[in-house]
């Protein structure tokens, strides 16, 4: 089959599950339950997809685990996205090197 | 409407940074699969996700069906459903329905952080500003990916792999200090994923994602149901 045609089928599922649900619901949702479940989602999701994925995001448990808890400490002192992303990576690379590992 | 778009455009600075390591990571699987550099690149402009992407592209080099394709692109992107519908919820009256048909498009799930953490209702140029620097960033790093192959040493590769992950806790971690609610969904969620992960393996990760965020959120819903104002104050 032509590499035309997967991409287009892939693009084409991917635009409809997003687009559907944001150009279909206009008006505001009214079930407090709806309301809360939608409220509490994003951080759900993201909390899903984080854990147990970034201990083994570098492909050692040991420097993920390092990158993790300098996310969690910089994350929790309200520091910006970027910098909390930077030190995680350096925080990880710097305990590879320590170890021997590169 | 410029500043708001310049706004959202800087609000997606850090968002195209850490894509820029990804896709990076996404060309080069993609050389390595056969694929072009102009199939890489299309790929990322037309589709705007990571592990969906890597998933096609194993359907792709493995000539799967194309019901194969649309399954495998369903199970792994059903959570940007419950993200737009959960955006749908917070945007402008402006935004008319060319506006969603096109702002639909760009909903990943660093976008939808963001998005979701703004005080104020969403604005299309905000939306815009906020999907242009990541898409550029996506497209961008696929392309240098697939150019130059393996540039990077896989030590710093590997490391930069942790930037996203870095990014998602420093967006759900501090509102969750002061909010026991949020506390309580992250941490469930993250013990239900951690659980599937090690004890349900046949779960792809993708379906893992959409059924631990929503036991996790409906559990919360029932137990902790919330006010209107109080949904204004903790998405700050």
């Amino acid at each position: 089959m032509s590499i035309v045609a997967y991409i287009a089928v892939m693009a084409v599922t991917t635009y409809l599950i997003r687009v559907i649900p944001f150009a279909a619901v206009r008006g505001k949702i009214k079930s407090r339950f709806i309301n809360s479940v939608l409220y509490y989602i994003p951080y759900a999701v993201l909390s899903a997809m984080t854990f147990p994925a970034i201990f083994f995001a570098t492909g050692s448990v040991v420097t993920s685990s390092v990158g993790t808890v300098i996310a969690l400490l910089m994350a929790y002192f309200d520091l910006p996205l970027i910098v909390v992303a930077l030190s995680s990576s350096a925080g990880a690379f710097i305990t590879a090197l320590i170890m021997g590992l590169i | 409407m410029r500043k708001k778009f310049v706004r959202g455009m800087r609000h997606g600075v850090p968002i195209m940074l850490g894509y820029l390591s990804v896709s990076f990571g996404f060309g080069v699987l993609c050389i390595q699969q056969n694929l072009s550099i102009l199939a890489a690149v299309g790929i990322s402009v037309t589709n705007l996700t990571s592990a969906g992407q890597v998933a096609g592209v194993g359907v792709i080099a493995a000539g799967g069906s194309m019901l194969e394709m649309i399954l495998c692109q369903l199970v792994i992107n059903l959570r940007y459903s419950l993200m737009s519908l959960s955006l749908s919820q917070r945007l402008d009256p402006s935004f008319n329905l060319m506006h969603r048909l096109f702002v639909g498009y760009g909903i990943t799930d660093e976008i939808f952080a963001v998005a979701s953490s703004q005080d104020e209702p969403l604005t299309p140029a905000y939306m815009y500003g906020l999907i242009f620097t990541p898409f550029i960033g996506w497209t961008l790093g696929t392309l240098l990916g697939a150019v130059a192959g393996d540039i990077m040493p896989a030590s710093v590769t590997a490391a930069l792999s942790l930037m996203l992950y870095g990014m998602f806790i420093a967006i759900i971690l501090p509102p969750a200090k002061k909010n026991h609610k949020l506390l309580f969904v992250i941490l469930l969620s993250a013990a239900l994923s951690v659980v599937t992960h090690f004890f349900l393996p046949m779960i792809s990760s993708g379906f893992a994602i959409i059924i631990c965020a929503l036991i996790s959120s409906v559990l919360a819903a029932v137990f902790f149901p919330v006010e209107e104002q109080e949904r204004g104050e903790a998405q700050s």
